[in-house]
């Protein structure tokens, strides 16, 4: 052989530097706009998600660490402490479950009279939050159930307290949550104590939501509750998103400034609710098993 | 050619790729990597600092391409839009490119000053791609880790060239 592969080639093959990156920016930008404007490059990202997956599980394994030997060296005596609040606190919830199917079932009959839509119900899973550090800048987090397990993009996300976000990236193993606080996110809400609409919007600071439009005269306190009013035809109707802590009148400003925090404990939580809601067909069906069943008891 | 063969030169650069992919991986796993108490604008940009390195120690085998995956990578690991980072980082792989030979004889703070303008390229181009999509707009942190990554380097440059002697080309 003449010439030795330990000596370099004195030009390099292939196409130069600058056409790769020109090449490079290109395809980048393709990729910016392909993602931004339209939904296309959700089976790419999934199939790259398949190679990131274990440098994310990975990073979410210190803090598992920290967690799991905190359990461990918990002294008997905090977890009889926890042991009995969390005992009062489930036997709380069942005695008002109880009265929440009563009034459940009350409610279908109620709304069947009436000949109006009725939310049965949805079916939930519960996902854990992985600590990872997300794009910055914005409030996302990442959760540990994926497409894999029905996971969909635009699925609602709750706490135990109240609504966190929803889904805006699946992979079959996680998917990204994007935080109602986010300033690119925003919800229809109304204002629980007299069912006044108004959309929650995100400004990008974590204890912060922000009415928008309220005009000057509307009826709007400290301390009103928000739920969600369904109107979005995503998020399920009916549970709490905020609660109002300032209303104040800017004099530059057309409409009311009202600035809720949000109920959920948005960065807090360990443990998140991914909801599925019963599909229109499954409703019906729902609706008309429980006409056969009133006109049986008639 | 027979893998017995390889002339010793040869096996040490080919063990210069996978050297260079397991530390852009580490990379990758420290800007994710949740460290309490210590905000993400105040580390340093791992992978920005680790692809320099490797373009400056073996540009025959790290370059664009690298940079281009590397930063397709970072997009799909931070949820950012995708083709965010494989902008600035394919565009970060060429300039250090272009400019290595230059920059490898300037003494080090000339070398350390051109290195932070590298920098300051990616972050003006990520900068760039979250105004052009209409993202919120970060504060003005967002450019510390630039000014980390300035100190850092006289440190990783003495790294440089134990490194370019072993990988690089002679």
């Amino acid at each position: 052989m003449l010439r030795s592969a330990a000596i370099k080639p004195l030009f390099a093959r292939g196409p130069s530097p600058t056409f790769r990156v020109f090449f490079a920016a290109l395809t980048a930008l393709g990729l910016i706009v392909a993602d931004h404007r339209h939904q296309h490059l959700e089976m790419v990202r999934s199939a790259l998600a398949f190679l990131t997956y274990p440098v994310q599980y990975a990073a979410n394994q210190p803090t598992e660490l920290v967690r799991t030997t905190r359990e461990q060296l918990a002294s008997t005596h905090e977890l009889r402490v926890e042991n009995a609040e969390l005992h009062r606190e489930n036997l709380l919830l069942k005695a008002r479950l109880q009265q929440f199917e009563a009034l459940e079932a009350e409610n279908i009959r109620l709304r069947d009279l009436l000949g109006s839509s009725l939310d049965l119900g949805e079916r939930v899973v519960i996902a854990e939050i992985m600590s990872i550090e997300l794009a910055p800048y914005r409030q996302q987090v990442m959760v540990n159930k994926g497409t894999k397990s029905g996971v969909f993009i635009g699925q609602p996300v709750l706490d135990a307290n109240a609504v966190m976000g929803q889904v805006v990236r699946a992979s079959p193993f996680s998917s990204v949550v994007l935080l109602i606080t986010d300033a690119d996110h925003a919800l229809p809400v109304e204002i629980n104590r007299n069912g006044l609409r108004t959309i929650a919007a995100g400004t990008g600071l974590s204890q912060e939501l922000e009415l928008l439009y309220i005009p000057k005269n509307a009826d709007v306190r400290a301390g009103d509750l928000l739920v969600t009013s369904g109107m979005d035809g995503r998020f399920p109707a009916g549970y709490p998103v905020a609660r109002v802590t300032t209303v104040r009148q800017d004099p530059d400003n057309p409409f009311t400034t009202v600035i809720a925090a949000p109920t959920a404990r948005l960065d807090r939580s360990r443990e998140v609710l991914l909801v599925w809601n019963l599909s229109e067909t499954s409703r019906q069906q729902a609706l008309a098993g429980d006409a056969t069943k009133a006109r049986g008891s008639q | 050619m027979r893998p017995s063969r390889l002339s010793s030169a040869q096996r040490r650069r080919g063990g210069s790729l996978w050297l260079a992919l397991l530390t852009l991986v580490l990379a990758m796993y420290l800007t994710i990597l949740p460290i309490p108490g210590w905000p993400f604008d105040y580390q340093p940009p791992w992978v920005v600092l680790a692809l320099l390195f490797w373009c400056f120690a073996a540009p025959s085998r790290v370059g664009v391409l690298v940079g281009f995956c590397v930063g397709l990578m970072v997009d799909v690991l931070t949820g950012a839009l995708l083709g965010q980072h494989a902008l600035s980082l394919s565009v970060t792989a060429y300039l250090a490119i272009m400019l290595r030979a230059r920059i490898r004889i300037f003494p080090l703070w000339q070398q350390t000053f051109f290195v932070w303008l590298i920098l300051l390229v990616e972050r003006l181009l990520t900068l760039w791609a979250i105004g052009a999509t209409g993202q919120p707009m970060p504060p003005l942190t967002y450019w510390t880790p630039s000014l980390i990554g300035l100190f850092l380097w006289p440190f990783m440059s003495l790294l440089l060239t134990p490194m370019e002697r072993r990988v690089g080309p002679r």
